[in-house]
C-alpha cells in the first residue's frame, strides 16, 4: 500500500515533469498546439461598408434634389460611418426620439418596411428612397407605404392579429405614463373600431384597395398625410 | 432628446406616417420651418488655424458656446468668420465632439488647460466618452491632489491669536514652527535612542564576575540601566502628557496610531513598577519588556520616511492581503503534497503537516536553511516546483505595492519641494506687487507731465513721453489717480517735501487747510518721514494738483498754492544753466546740450522749471536743486542701502520771490539728493526739457537695473549713488 502511494506519487511527479516539458517545447515552437485556431477570426472583416450609387442615379429615382440628397447623406453618413444601418442602430435611434416607451417594437416593423430587400440592413438607398415616398410621394404611394408597414408578413392582407401587433407596438410607445392610463384592451378595441372602418367586406382581413379607398375617403387621414410635407 | 440623433429627425417625422391611417382623430398642425436657410459652411478662426464645418454640425449642441448665438460675440464682420483667440490644438477635440458626439480627451493635453477650454466653449467634461473618461478622470485626480498639498501648506500660515495650547500643539506637530519647539523634537529623538539602545546593550554579556559567569550588563549594572530606563520613561511621560493636553480633540489624539505607540512604551515601565517580584507574573513581567521595544516606533514622528511606509502599508491592505492569501494557499498545498512526498523515506523531518509547513515557507522565500530536505525522487520534484512558484507568487504583488509607495513618495517630495520653494514664491508675489505699486507711484512723476504735455505739447513729444508706459499702465494708473482724487488721499513715495509740508503746515495753521493729501506712504517712508522733520524745511510738493495749499515757505509756497495743474505762463523765460560745481559738470553739461535747443520752445517752457543761476539759486523753483546741493547730507536719510523702501526726496526749497514751478515739476526737481549731484544736474537739465527727463528716467531705469532691484525708485538710486560717492 504504501509502495502504491509512492509509485502514485512518483507518476504524477513524472506527469508534471512531462507536462512541464511540452509546454516549453510548444514555447520553442517544436510541437503545434493541436487548437483549433480560428484562423477565419484574421479574415473577418471589419463591418460591412457600403457604398451608395452615384448621386446622379438617386436623383433621378427619388424626388429629392441634388441638394437635399447630399445634405441627406451628410447626416447618413455622419451617424453611420459605415454607410449601413442594422436594426440594432435602428431601434437605438428611433427609441432615442421616444424616451418614455418601449420603440423597439415599432422600430423593428419601420425597419421591415425600410429594408426593401430584407437583407438585414438598411443602406442608403433604401433609406432615401424611403424618405422620397414619405415625403414627396403621391397620397396613393404614402397610402401604399402604410399598407406595407401594416402588413407585417407582407402577404397583402391586414389580418387582426398583424393589426393588433402594430397598434400594441404604437401604444408600446407611449410608455406607462399615460393619463388616461392604459389599459389592457385599449389596443384590441383600437383594432376593432380600425377593423370596422376599413374591412367593407367584413372578411376579417383588410386588402390594399379596401385602405387606399378607406384612407382617401377619410377627410382627417388625408389631412394628415399632407401633414410631414415640409420636414425636409 | 440627445442631440447627436437631431440628424434622423426628419426620418422619425416622416415614419410617423404610419400612424396616420391608424388615428381617430386629426393630427395636430406642424410646426413650421421659418429659417429656411441652407446648410453653410462657418469658418471658425482659431487662433489663426481656419476650422470649417457645417452650420448644422454646430447646431446639434445648442447649449453650448459654438452651437448657440453666443458665437455671434466672435464673429468678425471684416473676414465673415467667427474669430476665438484660444489654443487651436484643444479646440480640435472640441470640434470633433460637434462631429462624432464623442468627447475625447487627448493624452498630451495638461488637464487643466483642457478644462478650461470645455469651460470655455460650454462643454461639460462629463460627456467624455468612456475610452477616454477614465484617464481624464485619474488625471483630474492627480492634479486636485497636487493642488492640495499646496493648500495645506498654506494652513501652515500662522493663525493669530493663538492660544497658549494652540501654540503648543503646532509646536509638537511642526518642529520648523519655533526653535523650543525643535530643541523638544531633538531631545525627544535623542531619549528615544538612548532608551532603544539601552535595551539592546542591556542583554549583552558585560564579562564575568568573580562568582558568576558571563552576566548580561543588565544584570550587572541594574541600578544604571535602572535609573536611564527611569529617565527616558520620564521624559517620555512628560512628552505624552503634553501633547495630551495641547491636543485640540483629546479624545481623538487618544486613539491615534502615534498616542498608542507613545502609551505602550512607556506603560511597560509602570507595570513593571507594580509588579515587583511576584513570581507568578514575572514571566509576563519579561514579555512586557519586549514591548519597550516598541520605543522605537516613536521615531516614526521624527522620520518622513517611515511615516511613507506606513501610510503606504495601509493603503496597499488590499494587495498585502492577497499575497499573504495566495502565499498561504500555496504553503499549505505544498505542504501536504512534501508530506505525503516523503512519508516513505526514513528518518524524514517531515514528520507532519504543520511540520512542512516551515519547509514549505522556507523554500517559497528561497531562504533554504537546510535544516529539512526531501529525500525521495518525488519529494524533490515537487521541492523545485515549489521554490518555482514561490519566487512567482511573491513577485506578483510586490510592484503594486511599489508603485503605491512610489507615488506617495513622489508626492511627499513634491510637497517639501513646494515648500522650499515656497518662499521664493512668496518674495516674487510681493516684488510683483510693490512693483506695481511703485509703478503707479513713478507715473504719477511723469503724469502731470503726461496731462501738460497733452494740453499744450505737441503730438510728438507726447508719443516719447507716454512711449515708456503702457496703455494699459497709464489707464491703470489713471484710475488710482481718479482714487485719489475721490478719496483726497494719494499714495506717497517718500517724500522729504511732503514731510515738510506737514511741519509746515503744523507751523502754519493759518494757512488754506483744504483737504490735503495724506497719502497712502509706504510705512517705512512714512516713519522715515517722521523722522525727518528737522531736516528740510522746503515745501512739500506734491504732484497732484490737490497739493496746493501745502504751505511752502516763501513765494513758491504761496505760488504753488495757487497753483494750477497748468504751469504759470509767466514763468516762460528760459534760464540759463547753471554753472555748478565740479562733479555736476560732466553730467549737467550733457543734459545741458540736449536740454538747450529744447528750453527755449515756448509752448514747453511753463513745463520747465526754472534752472536758475547761481545767484538766483534760492529764489527759483528751479534753484532746488542748487539748494540741496548746499545742503549736508542728513545722515538719517541713508537707507540701510538696499534702497527698497524709496530714497528721500528732497523738495527744493522754494526761493522766496520766485515764481513756483509748474506742479509737475517739483516731483522731478525732487529727485535730485543731496548725495547725487549728478542726478541733481540730471533734474535740473530734465527740468529744462522733456527730452532731458526721458533721459532722466532711462538712466534711471538704468541704474535701477543695475542696483538689481527693478523696485527701486529714482530716489533710491540716487541715493544709493550717492552713498557710492561719499564712500
Amino acid at each position: 500500500m504504501l509502495t502504491m502511494n509512492l509509485e502514485g506519487l512518483e507518476m504524477i511527479a513524472v506527469l508534471v515533469v512531462v507536462v512541464l516539458f511540452v509546454k516549453v517545447l510548444e514555447q520553442f515552437g517544436l510541437l503545434e498546439a493541436g487548437y483549433d485556431d480560428s484562423v477565419e477570426d484574421e479574415l473577418e472583416l471589419s463591418a460591412v461598408r457600403h457604398r451608395p450609387e452615384g448621386l446622379e442615379q438617386l436623383e433621378a429615382q427619388t424626388r429629392f434634389s441634388r441638394k437635399e440628397l447630399q445634405i441627406l447623406y451628410r447626416g447618413f453618413k455622419n451617424e453611420c460611418p459605415s454607410g449601413v444601418v442594422n436594426e440594432e442602430t435602428f431601434k437605438d435611434i428611433y427609441s432615442q426620439f421616444f424616451p418614455q416607451g418601449d420603440a423597439s417594437t415599432y422600430a423593428h416593423f419601420l425597419f421591415n418596411a425600410f429594408d426593401t430587400d430584407h437583407n438585414g440592413s438598411v443602406s442608403f438607398e433604401d433609406f432615401v428612397m424611403g424618405l422620397s415616398i414619405l415625403l414627396r410621394g403621391t397620397v396613393q404611394e404614402k397610402l401604399n407605404w402604410a399598407f406595407n408597414l401594416y402588413d407585417i408578413n407582407k402577404d397583402g392582407y391586414i389580418t387582426k392579429e398583424e393589426m393588433l401587433d402594430i397598434m400594441k407596438a404604437i401604444y408600446d410607445m407611449m410608455g406607462k405614463c399615460t393619463y388616461p392610463v392604459l389599459k389592457e384592451e385599449t389596443p384590441r378595441q383600437h383594432v376593432e373600431v380600425f377593423f370596422q372602418k376599413m374591412d367593407k367586406n367584413k372578411d376579417g382581413v383588410v386588402t390594399i384597395d379596401e385602405f387606399i379607398d378607406c384612407c382617401q375617403n377619410d377627410e382627417n387621414i388625408m389631412r394628415s398625410m399632407h401633414l410631414f410635407e415640409n420636414v425636409l | 432628446m440627445a442631440t447627436g440623433v437631431a440628424a434622423w429627425l426628419p426620418f422619425a417625422r416622416a415614419a410617423a406616417i404610419g400612424w396616420m391611417p391608424v388615428a381617430n382623430c386629426p393630427m395636430p398642425v406642424a410646426p413650421r420651418d421659418n429659417s429656411k436657410k441652407q446648410d453653410e459652411l462657418i469658418i471658425l478662426n482659431v487662433s489663426g488655424r481656419r476650422f470649417q464645418t457645417w452650420r448644422t454640425t454646430l447646431d446639434r449642441y445648442p447649449d453650448t458656446l459654438l452651437g448657440s448665438s453666443e458665437k455671434d460675440f466672435f464673429y468678425n464682420e471684416e473676414t465673415k468668420e467667427y474669430f476665438f483667440d484660444r489654443d487651436p490644438d484643444a479646440f480640435r477635440s472640441i470640434l470633433n465632439f460637434y462631429r462624432t458626439g464623442k468627447l475625447h480627451y487627448p493624452r498630451h493635453e495638461c488637464i487643466s488647460a483642457y478644462d478650461e477650454e470645455l469651460t470655455f466653449f460650454g462643454i461639460i467634461p462629463e460627456i467624455i466618452g468612456d475610452c477616454c473618461y477614465e484617464e481624464y478622470k485619474d488625471r483630474k485626480r492627480e492634479n486636485l491632489e497636487r493642488l492640495q498639498d499646496d493648500q495645506e501648506e498654506n494652513k501652515d500660515m500662522k493663525i493669530p491669536n493663538m492660544n497658549f495650547r494652540e501654540t503648543m500643539w503646532r509646536a509638537f506637530e511642526n518642529p520648523h514652527t519655533s526653535t523650543m519647539a525643535l530643541v523638544f523634537y531633538y531631545v525627544t529623538g535623542f531619549f528615544i535612542a538612548i532608551s532603544v539602545i539601552t535595551n539592546v546593550v542591556e542583554t549583552v554579556p558585560c564579562g564575568s564576575t568573580a562568582n558568576q559567569k558571563d552576566m548580561p550588563c543588565g544584570e550587572r549594572y541594574t541600578v544604571a540601566f535602572f535609573c536611564m530606563d527611569t529617565a527616558c520613561v520620564m521624559i517620555f511621560t512628560v512628552e505624552y502628557l503634553m501633547r495630551l493636553f495641547a491636543a485640540p480633540s483629546r479624545y481623538r489624539f487618544m486613539r491615534s496610531v502615534m498616542s498608542i505607540i507613545d502609551v505602550v512604551a512607556i506603560l511597560p515601565y509602570y507595570i513593571g513598577l507594580v509588579m515587583t517580584n511576584n513570581e507568578d507574573v514575572s514571566g509576563a513581567f519579561v514579555t512586557l519588556r519586549v514591548f519597550r521595544v516598541f520605543r522605537i516606533f516613536k521615531f516614526s514622528r521624527h522620520s518622513q520616511g517611515l511615516r511613507i511606509l506606513g501610510y503606504t502599508l495601509k493603503s496597499c491592505a488590499s494587495e498585502l492581503g492577497f499575497l499573504l492569501f495566495s502565499l498561504t494557499m500555496a504553503i499549505i498545498i505544498f505542504a501536504t503534497v512534501m508530506f505525503y512526498a516523503e512519508k516513505g523515506s526514513s528518518s524524514s523531518k517531515f514528520t507532519s503537516i504543520p511540520a512542512s509547513f516551515w519547509y514549505t515557507i522556507v523554500t517559497m522565500t528561497t531562504l533554504g536553511y537546510g535544516d529539512m530536505v526531501p529525500k525521495t525522487i518525488a519529494g524533490k520534484i515537487f521541492g523545485s516546483i515549489c521554490s518555482l512558484s514561490g519566487v512567482l507568487v511573491i513577485a506578483l504583488p510586490v510592484p503594486v505595492i511599489v508603485s503605491n509607495f512610489s507615488r506617495i513618495y513622489h508626492q511627499n517630495q513634491r510637497a517639501d519641494k513646494r515648500r522650499a520653494q515656497k518662499k521664493a514664491r512668496l518674495a516674487r508675489i510681493r516684488i510683483a506687487k510693490s512693483g506695481s505699486a511703485n509703478a503707479f507711484l513713478q507715473s504719477k512723476h511723469n503724469g502731470l507731465l503726461n496731462e501738460l504735455l497733452e494740453l499744450t505739447g505737441t503730438e510728438e513729444e507726447e508719443h516719447k513721453l507716454t512711449k515708456s508706459i503702457s496703455l494699459l499702465e497709464s489707464q491703470h494708473h489713471h484710475l488710482l489717480h481718479c482714487l485719489e482724487k475721490t478719496t483726497h488721499l494719494r499714495t506717497q513715495q517718500w517724500d522729504l517735501s511732503d514731510l515738510v509740508t506737514l511741519t509746515q503746515m503744523t507751523a502754519n495753521s493759518s494757512n488754506n487747510q483744504q483737504l490735503k493729501a495724506h497719502e497712502f506712504v509706504d510705512e517705512q517712508l512714512f516713519e522715515q518721514n517722521c523722522l525727518e522733520t528737522a531736516l528740510q524745511t522746503f515745501p512739500s510738493r506734491s504732484p497732484s494738483v490737490s497739493d496746493h495749499d501745502s504751505p511752502v515757505g516763501g513765494c513758491c509756497g504761496r505760488r504753488e498754492r495757487k497753483n494750477n495743474p497748468l504751469p504759470n505762463t509767466s514763468l516762460l523765460t528760459a534760464h540759463p544753466i547753471p554753472t555748478h560745481q565740479g562733479p555736476l559738470q560732466e553730467l549737467s553739461a550733457i543734459h545741458i546740450q540736449s536740454g538747450d535747443p529744447l528750453s527755449h520752445t515756448a509752448s514747453r517752457s511753463n513745463l520747465n522749471l526754472k534752472t536758475g543761476d547761481s545767484s538766483k539759486i534760492n529764489c527759483k523753483g528751479g534753484r532746488i536743486t542748487t539748494a540741496i546741493i548746499s545742503l549736508p547730507t542728513p545722515p538719517a536719510l541713508t537707507p540701510d542701502g538696499d534702497g527698497l523702501h524709496g530714497p528721500p526726496q528732497r523738495r527744493p526749497p522754494p526761493p522766496p520771490g520766485n515764481p513756483p514751478p509748474p506742479a509737475s515739476r517739483p516731483r522731478r526737481a525732487q529727485l535730485a539728493s543731496t548725495l547725487s549731484k549728478s542726478r541733481l544736474c540730471n533734474s535740473l537739465a530734465d527740468r529744462s526739457n522733456s527730452a532731458g527727463e526721458r533721459k532722466r528716467r532711462r538712466r534711471r531705469e538704468e541704474e535701477e537695473e543695475e542696483a538689481g532691484n527693478t523696485r527701486m525708485t529714482d530716489a533710491s538710486c540716487l541715493l544709493l549713488q550717492g552713498q557710492r560717492r561719499e564712500s
